[in-house]
């Protein structure tokens, strides 16, 4: 058994970590959240020439072709850094997406400018309040034309091209629902910044007016198509979950061996080691959930949904878990603009909504499981 | 990223496949697959016994403690081949338990301190399951605060007298040997004036006395010593250095990788499927199925936990600290089980017997057992500072007793 990644994986990992560590101190993650830039086109340029921006997008298309462990391993980074660049909506949403099911003409055309940096993408699935469901989807598709509105889009007012997901049938059917390939700079399309609970990362309201739309790739089922790329998404998302989460706790834990208290380290009381113990063993249950769902996203196993889900699951209360608690460690300091806690707290709980809420991927997890079971 | 043995691995597979296939008794399979949740009941046998037969067969055909090396019973062995082993022995290695704490715990102790002759006597009958040992270190005044026990060993010619009391010894009254930390200078710091021995649990002076728990079940003893005396040969390690020697056999329990804690979420997520409730079946409650969500990717969080562990045992390296979290998670997980399941069942949650009652009284069992998961083997607190300290590096937490001379420490009374 060899349930681990493979030294060069480490070593991508590494060079990850050591090119934002660089790139992206805080203070790069404050530039954004300040709202001084929408986000940071420096850093998004130098992810591009690193070559992270298409790791998994294959050579023909511009990419490194490397596969989806090499871009797990980068997406915990990111998500440790609290990276202010629209890389989960481009890289693990809209790429994956036309991956998935894009024509040959479209992969031609965005895959290379993804790789690139040339690209910003995005999925437009919300529409208000709610949970990814074909219900759920109002904006109508007629005749290669959509109308109506979206939100929240993550990346949505940077983004050049989205996703869309439209109402082609009037019933509740999952045949109802299309998903059309938007440029978004073609006209048409109307973008407001909205304000969100994590300003570092953009959210806005996409309004269609009789917006040209060509329809992704020739596929039939796309709401199936949109339940993978949520799955593929969610895999990647948890590892910026995991990275976030653990460099909570390593924050928490440096001030606790810092903080000096009732004359001994804060760290030296139990009630504040327990604190952190519980915050090791969430982060720990995330990334080995996380490592499953590696395995089952990079080998297009059957596994794949069931192990998103769980990956997603954990990976999600570990953020949140160790972002509040890390807060509390650091006490009245933690509750300052100056000290970076909150971004992580906010970080942790925008992401934990973004590809649909903790409630959300309970139910499909337990769906899932049943299925299995049944079968 | 794979699943996939190595060849050898693969090899060592199908020899332990075969080996299995062609001895287990499988006609205790049923009653082994059923039996969960660390509680094993056989119909129409007696666990030690069956679990003896079943060892002494390992033995003669080199599977017990396959770990060891040949000359003291074992197979020499890697420690992924003995994964691989326990993983194919799969239900029939809950048979073992009666053996487990001698070759977890005492076992590797006596290698570690003991006299080569020692070794050669002990051991092997040890691995063969022909005889049992048990663990004598749990006092009344010393659980969590192992350091603070006050069974005395005195020096007389070439042997120890020893007086005292133990507790929470599992295994106690079928066991042949018991390895029993003692005090033996009270005037130095408790950790240093204690030393290691084992002994013959049918030496005269000592006196095992079952507890009766607050499951109602017995599995635990107190262990009496009256001038139980032990030739100086059965020491383990030096007079004074028994804190050193004890933290060996401590290590080697928490290395154990591979054995499968329970957890309780099998059986909920199968129970939750089949309840019917007054509006549906239960796992299509709302609150029930965000609860079966929590647990589930506890539970799959652990079984990965555990993968890794042996990924790192497969490449040669030594695992991380990850399965530090195990107990801490699966006890909390199994009381909180528990009692959710019976809050589903409303009224009639309250019924035991296996005839009143939905899951045979199963999820009431686990209710009444649980408390003492949270407790054995290091308390949820004591594990959490062992996570906080030795994988996070925090501070030890600041002993009053340190350098006190132990009769110098105040207590109670003693």
């Amino acid at each position: 058994m060899n349930f681990d990644f493979s030294d060069d994986q480490k070593q991508l990992r590494d060079q990850a970590r050591k090119f934002l560590a660089e790139k992206c101190p805080p203070k790069a993650v404050r530039t954004v959240l300040d709202g001084k830039e929408p986000y940071d086109r420096e850093l998004w340029k130098g992810l591009a020439e690193m070559g992270f921006l298409g790791v998994a997008i294959p050579e023909a298309y511009g990419g490194a072709g490397a596969g989806h462990l090499e871009l797990c391993v980068i997406s915990e980074e990111m998500g440790r850094a609290l990276a202010p660049v629209p890389f989960s909506s481009t890289v693990y949403l809209a790429a994956e997406a036309i991956l998935l099911a894009g024509s040959e003409a479209q992969k031609q055309k965005w895959l290379p400018a993804i790789a690139a940096g040339e690209a910003i993408g995005t999925l437009a699935l919300f529409e208000g309040k709610g949970n990814p469901s074909p219900q759920g989807v109002k904006l109508s598709a007629v005749g290669g034309s959509l109308n109506g509105v979206k939100k929240p889009v993550p990346d949505g007012a940077i983004a050049d091209f989205a996703i869309v997901a439209a109402r082609t049938g009037p019933g509740e059917r999952e045949t109802d629902i299309g998903l059309f390939l938007v440029d978004l700079k073609a006209g048409g399309v109307e973008a407001k910044t909205l304000t969100n609970l994590d300003p570092s990362r953009g959210q806005a309201e996409l309004t269609f007016k009789n917006c040209k739309a060509e329809p992704l790739g020739a596929a039939k089922q796309d709401w199936a198509i949109l339940t993978q790329v949520l799955d593929r998404a969610a895999v990647l998302m948890a590892f910026e979950q995991v990275g976030g989460a653990d460099r909570a706790l390593e924050m928490g834990r440096d001030y606790a061996l810092d903080r000096i208290a009732f004359g001994r380290p804060i760290g030296s009381f139990q009630a504040v080691k327990h604190l952190l113990a519980d915050m090791y063993v969430s982060a720990t249950l995330a990334r080995s959930n996380c490592y499953y769902g590696a395995w089952a996203l990079s080998t297009n196993a059957s596994e794949l949904p069931e192990a998103a889900a769980a990956a997603r699951i954990s990976a999600t209360q570990a953020f949140q878990h160790c972002a509040k608690n890390n807060i509390q460690v650091h006490g009245g300091m933690g509750f300052t603009w100056e000290f970076d806690c909150h971004m992580y707290y906010r970080r942790a709980n925008a992401t934990a909504l973004g590809l649909g809420s903790l409630s959300y991927w309970e139910d499909q997890l337990i769906d899932r499981m049943r299925k299995k079971n049944a079968a | 990223m794979n699943f996939d043995d190595t060849p050898q691995e693969a090899e060592f597979r199908k020899l332990a496949r075969q080996w299995v296939e062609a001895n287990a008794p499988k006609e205790l399979e049923a009653e082994l697959s059923k039996s969960s949740l660390g509680r094993i009941r056989l119909q129409h046998h007696d666990i030690v016994e069956v679990g003896k037969a079943w060892q002494r067969k390992k033995a003669a055909a080199g599977w017990a403690c396959l770990h060891w090396p040949k000359e003291y019973g074992g197979r020499g062995a890697t420690p992924i081949e003995r994964v691989i082993w326990q993983q194919e022995e799969g239900v029939y290695g809950k048979l073992t338990q009666p053996f487990q704490i001698g070759e977890g715990m005492c076992g590797p102790t006596v290698m570690a301190y003991g006299s080569e002759q020692h070794k050669r006597h002990y051991l092997p009958k040890l691995a063969a399951g022909e005889q049992i040992w048990c663990q004598l270190f749990s006092e009344p005044a010393g659980g969590s605060d192992l350091a603070g026990l006050r069974t005395r060993a005195e020096k007389k010619g070439d042997d120890w007298v020893i007086n005292g009391q133990k507790i929470w010894t599992s295994g106690a009254h079928y066991s042949d040997y018991g390895l029993l930390i003692t005090r033996t200078d009270p005037n130095e710091p408790k950790h240093k004036g204690l030393t290691m021995f084992f002994l013959d649990m049918k030496s005269p002076g000592v006196e095992v006395r079952p507890i009766k728990q607050a499951n109602g079940m017995q599995e635990f003893n107190e262990v009496y010593f009256t001038d139980v005396v032990i030739p100086d040969h059965q020491r383990l390690g030096a007079v004074g250095d028994g804190w050193n020697v004890s933290l060996t056999t401590l290590m080697n329990e928490r290395m154990s990788i591979g054995s499968r804690l329970a957890t309780g979420f099998p059986e909920m997520f199968e129970f939750c499927s089949n309840l019917m409730l007054e509006d549906g079946l239960a796992i299509d409650d709302r609150a029930t199925r965000s609860k079966l969500a929590s647990w589930a990717v506890k539970a799959s969080g652990l079984k990965y936990t555990s993968y890794r562990a042996i990924s790192a045992l497969s490449k040669g390296d030594r695992p991380g600290p990850e399965n530090s979290i195990g107990k801490l998670v699966a006890g909390s997980m199994l009381q909180d089980i528990a009692t959710h399941a019976m809050d589903l069942e409303g009224a009639a949650g309250v019924f035991t017997g296996a005839a009143e009652e939905e899951a045979q009284g199963q999820f009431q069992a686990m209710l009444l057992s649980s408390p003492s998961m949270r407790i054995a083997g290091g308390t949820d607190e004591i594990l959490r500072n062992i996570i906080a300290e030795r994988v996070l590096g925090l501070p030890g937490d600041i002993r009053v007793d340190k350098n006190v001379p132990f009769n110098k420490i105040p207590t109670k009374g003693r």
